[in-house]
């Protein structure tokens, strides 16, 4: 994947060998870790004073070990709607997603699983999409929610919940058509039905997809 | 084990001469008697020694330890009393909460049972042992003595006056006194099983565990209980957070190493392929250890609570589970509920799973009048048996301290339903 311009990013992690180990592999693809901290009220602080292109954060830190990562990043969207944040979670969790897309407008979020840093490429490429105001659900948490059919997803055809599966991954038109071997167009028009399905009526200003997407994690 | 009768069941039962019911009244009279005459002389002696050993002070502990006395002699008794009276007569004193000899006096001092049991040892000591003894010379010795006339002739020669009563000087007569000796020993057992009996009743009424303090017992065995499930609950969260921050954290920094070596690695070459296998590897690795950690105890169980702990093992199942009859997500619950709760619902996901042949399951939950209750229902093959399951035993006992019961009905054909119910009040957190 061609590098773009260098990210400033602001990584929060406790554990100091993945900290480490996450700063190393920005490194070589180029971005600049402007801030790595260890708990939620130093990441507060590193973002208003780096102001960064991306925030990555673990879910749980320090002190409670619980969801402060997750809460911080919830608030630092709230305070900054456009600020791209990727969440690192231990495992895959729905409510911790849902939350996490409810924030701003849903447009520049991620929610992986942790394990995917080892996927450096992938994480990288998500990393990027995220920053540039895409929206990454981990493929975990959209397959178990595939095995799970419930309304209103449950008038979709199996392949149009594979498209949204592959729509709440981040994937472009031209990506899923790719993968699914099918032409772009016939990926617009399984959008458009699932849009349709889903009752999301064409409007200004509201990010349909990511809609979309939102209902597929409420369902 | 069938239960033995009393000495009083049986005197009134009938065929009490027949069995062991006298002997063993009589042995425990005489015992009585016998041990009351060794405690008058050695609390004498004691009392005595105490008294004058005040006087310089270390006489003082002496008499601090005399009011315990009645503590092993009590417990004689009990083992004692059970001759006649097989029911179990346990200990009425608590177990002390600190270790050491100082916490155990202040419990001992404080206790009623204490002063009950040295109460009874004095009674002991001044009153009941010459009444055994008297009871068990007039029902049994006169008889025996009676009874033993024509041996003791015999051994005279001339002629005895047995038992200080009348003169005997034949054989004749001797025989008449010996026969009257076996129908008086016959009659005057009875009164003798009597007698030890109500012995028996007044030992126990003294000396067994009164109402409240079976129930104080009662209450300090699920205290101990509860505090085992809390043990247990504390090393479940420490085992998570140490696979966590520790082996997980760990790995995916080895995983992150080997990727950014594969990318390093020439392409096609055999170190790209033995780096790509290390790299799988280690990923396949990670998966299975954040199934087990999840396993062990979920994170989101303690964020988000129950209702959104149950619809991840519903995302989880095998079958396909509806959670939509849930009503309002329930509020937050003290945590050891909560976590009961969560156990017993995965549980039972895994069972419809893994026997129930179920196409569907379903959850409601409900929190209602300071219950919390969850059904979980399948549409299975039903015929479950739930007390095959050891993971049904063992969530039920978990409910147990916690007040709540676990219920299953699944009659053959089905449905299958695992009910809990959870007596508990909404927390804020």
């Amino acid at each position: 994947m061609p590098s773009r311009s260098p990210l400033r990013v602001v990584l929060a992690e406790d554990s100091v060998l993945l900290r480490e180990g996450l700063v190393g592999v920005l490194t070589r693809f180029g971005h600049e870790t402007v801030a790595a901290v260890g708990d939620a009220d130093a990441l507060r602080d590193a973002v208003s004073a780096y102001e960064p292109d991306i925030v990555v954060t673990d879910v749980r830190m320090p002190p409670g070990f619980q969801d402060e990562g997750l809460r911080a990043a919830v608030e630092l969207r709230a305070a900054r709607p456009t600020l791209p944040v990727l969440v690192l979670s231990q495992y895959v969790q729905r409510s911790y997603a849902a939350e996490l897309l409810d924030t701003g407008d849903g447009t520049g979020v991620g929610y992986l699983l942790k394990d995917r840093v080892g996927q450096v490429e992938q994480f990288v490429a998500a990393l990027t999409r995220v920053a540039e105001g895409g929206t990454v659900v981990d493929p975990e948490v959209v397959r178990q929610l595939l095995r799970r059919r419930r309304d209103p997803l449950a008038h979709l055809t199996p392949r149009e919940r594979e498209v949204l599966g592959l729509v709440a991954e981040g994937k472009s038109n031209a990506a899923i058509a790719r993968e699914l071997v099918v032409s772009e167009a016939a990926v617009g028009k399984h959008i458009g039905n699932i849009l349709g399905k889903l009752d999301l009526p064409p409007a200004d200003g509201t990010h349909r997809r990511v809609l979309a997407v939102l209902a597929y994690l409420r369902a | 084990m069938l239960r033995e009768k009393t000495v009083w069941d049986e005197l009134r039962g009938g065929g009490y001469l027949r069995g062991s019911a006298p002997w063993r009244s009589a042995a425990y009279l005489a015992g009585g008697a016998l041990l009351g005459a060794v405690v008058l002389v050695i609390g004498s002696v004691l009392v005595a020694l105490a008294g004058i050993l005040a006087v310089v002070l270390i006489g003082i502990p002496l008499l601090a330890a005399l009011t315990l006395s009645g503590i092993p002699l009590a417990a004689l008794e009990r083992r004692r009393v059970r001759l006649v009276d097989p029911a179990p007569a346990p200990t009425p004193h608590r177990t002390p909460d600190a270790p050491g000899i100082p916490a155990w006096f202040r419990l001992r001092l404080k206790e009623q049972a204490t002063w009950r049991e040295l109460a009874y040892a004095v009674l002991l000591a001044l009153v009941l042992w010459p009444l055994d003894l008297l009871v068990v010379a007039c029902a049994v010795g006169l008889p025996v003595l009676l009874v033993a006339a024509p041996a003791q002739l015999a051994l005279a020669g001339g002629d005895i006056r047995p038992a200080k009563l009348w003169l005997v000087d034949g054989y004749p007569a001797a025989t008449g006194t010996a026969l009257l000796g076996v129908v008086l020993l016959l009659v005057l057992l009875h009164p003798l099983g009597a007698y030890a009996a109500a012995r028996a009743a007044f030992t126990r009424l003294l000396l067994a565990p009164r109402e409240a303090e079976l129930a104080d017992r009662l209450a300090e065995v699920t205290r101990s209980r509860a505090r085992l499930v809390d043990a247990f609950e504390a090393e479940r969260r420490r085992i998570e957070r140490d696979l966590h921050d520790g082996a997980q954290q760990r790995l995916v920094a080895l995983t992150m190493t080997l990727g950014l070596a594969r990318m390093d690695a020439a392409p096609d070459g055999p170190l790209a392929d033995k780096l790509a296998t290390a790299h799988d590897e280690a990923g396949r690795v990670l998966t299975e250890l954040r199934e087990l950690i999840r396993g062990i105890h979920p994170q989101v169980l303690a964020d988000y609570g129950l209702t959104a702990a149950m619809e991840d093992a519903a995302d989880r199942s095998a079958v396909p589970v509806d959670t939509d009859g849930t009503g309002p997500p329930l509020p937050r619950l003290p945590e050891p509920v909560e976590s009961a709760a969560y156990f017993a619902v995965r549980e039972a996901l895994a069972n419809v799973g893994k026997h129930s042949g179920a196409t569907r399951a379903h959850i409601t939950t409900a929190h209602t009048a300071g219950v919390l209750r969850i059904d979980v229902r399948d549409d299975g093959r039903g015929g479950a048996d739930p007390g095959r399951g050891t993971g049904l035993t063992g969530l039920a006992d978990r409910l147990a301290v916690l007040d709540g019961r676990l219920a299953v009905t699944s009659p053959p054909g089905g449905p299958t339903v695992l009910s809990v119910e959870i007596p508990c009040q909404a927390e804020a957190r």
